[in-house]
């Protein structure tokens, strides 16, 4: 039985936030990855694109191969992008990590039991998928194995952490995707790094 | 009809994306990007991103975006149909997008298979705000190639560079 509260996961585990460059899946993950980082601008959150988030940190990865980057998804949101960690395994780049907060339901929409309820392990399919190094955590006193593992495991990592049925955290974010998108880009020098 | 060198024009498009500095050239495999992928795998400067559903691709590109970098989505035009729900992240968070699309179930099309999705590939890009740039003819294809990077990674649109059947050649059966 997971005994993780998802409201202290994120600041627990990855306690320097501005080290990463961080992007996050819809609704639950992304409230909690907004709510710990208030917004922050090397933070881009989804509201939408359901099952994109993966892939678009990849794209970062791929892009800035020096630039440590974060995926921060759930069950469901993972689950409909499931291919991605089979395009991450492939590419295989080693400053990737993603996090699924796993907590077995779809809790935006009424909480309908997801697969992971119903016996799908995230953690066997991504080590399937051929990604390098794989952990599950689902008690307290493990994030901060979470947090070493982030830091030291080779890359790509995946990192499942399975949560209890508690509320995301409560954050009011910023959902207009194209305001979003320029601050990230400001706040990174995008606008520098093209050499035409 | 002789339909051009598949070489010869994918050497062509593959310049000018390296030249406009695009570097990651994500893809799901099609006859008519074969060449386009293997020029993507050897240049130094670039990668080619194996998908396994081309939507990943929109994102993966998104995400370059993020960081100042470019990328190209290149798939056959059956994929275009895994695509809308992603294709949000143009109209709604103005992320530069530029699709390369080569056509099936168009101009010569003997597999009945092909024809409902290829037919529906000009209707679900514009619905989602994707300007669509169409080649028939060899001679039409520098310029369009010019004007997709154009619209794409200067004005910022979502554009689809489409190559369709009568320029490609229909696949035989």
């Amino acid at each position: 039985m997971a005994t993780i509260d998802r409201q202290v996961l994120l600041p627990k585990l990855i306690p320097n936030p501005d080290q990463y460059l961080m992007i996050a899946g819809l609704a639950g993950a992304s409230k909690d990855a907004a709510g710990f980082t208030k917004d922050g601008a090397n933070l881009f959150t989804m509201a939408g694109t359901m099952g994109a988030s993966v892939s678009m940190g990849l794209g970062v990865a791929l892009s800035e191969p020096k630039q440590p980057v974060i995926s921060i998804t759930g069950d469901g949101e993972l689950i409909m992008g499931i291919g991605s960690l089979l395009t991450v395994a492939s590419m295989s780049p080693d400053n990737l990590t993603i996090i699924c907060i796993d907590n077995g339901m779809h809790a935006e929409t009424g909480g309908q039991l997801g697969h992971t309820s119903r016996g799908t392990d995230l953690a066997i399919m991504a080590k399937g998928a051929g990604i390098a190094s794989v952990m599950t955590i689902e008690a307290p006193e493990q994030i901060k194995n979470g947090t070493k593992f982030i830091i030291d495991a080779p890359g790509p990592r995946f990192l499942c952490a399975r949560v209890n049925d508690g509320p995301p955290t409560p954050f009011k974010r910023d959902f207009n995707l194209s305001v979003r998108r320029q601050i990230f880009r400001t706040a990174y020098g995008a606008q520098n790094k093209v050499n035409v | 009809m002789i339909t051009p060198d598949r070489q010869l024009w994918s050497k062509l498009v593959f310049d000018k994306l390296v030249e406009a500095d695009v570097s990651l050239f994500s893809y799901i495999p099609d006859f008519g990007n074969t060449d386009i992928i293997k020029m993507a795998e050897e240049h130094n400067k670039t990668q080619a991103v194996l998908l396994t559903s081309e939507e990943e691709g929109i994102a993966i590109c998104a995400g370059a975006d993020l960081v100042g970098k470019r990328g190209v989505v290149c798939m056959q035009s059956s994929g275009v149909g895994n695509c809308p729900n992603f294709l949000s992240l143009i109209k709604g968070g103005k992320f530069p997008m530029l699709l390369i699309v080569t056509m099936r179930g168009d101009y010569g099309e003997e597999n009945h298979w092909q024809y409902p999705m290829g037919q529906a590939v000009k209707p679900i890009l514009e619905a989602m705000g994707i300007l669509v740039i169409q080649v028939d003819r060899e001679d039409e294809l520098e310029h369009a190639i010019e004007a997709s990077i154009s619209a794409a990674f200067t004005a910022g649109e979502g554009v689809a560079l489409v190559l369709s059947q009568k320029f490609l050649g229909a696949k035989a059966f």
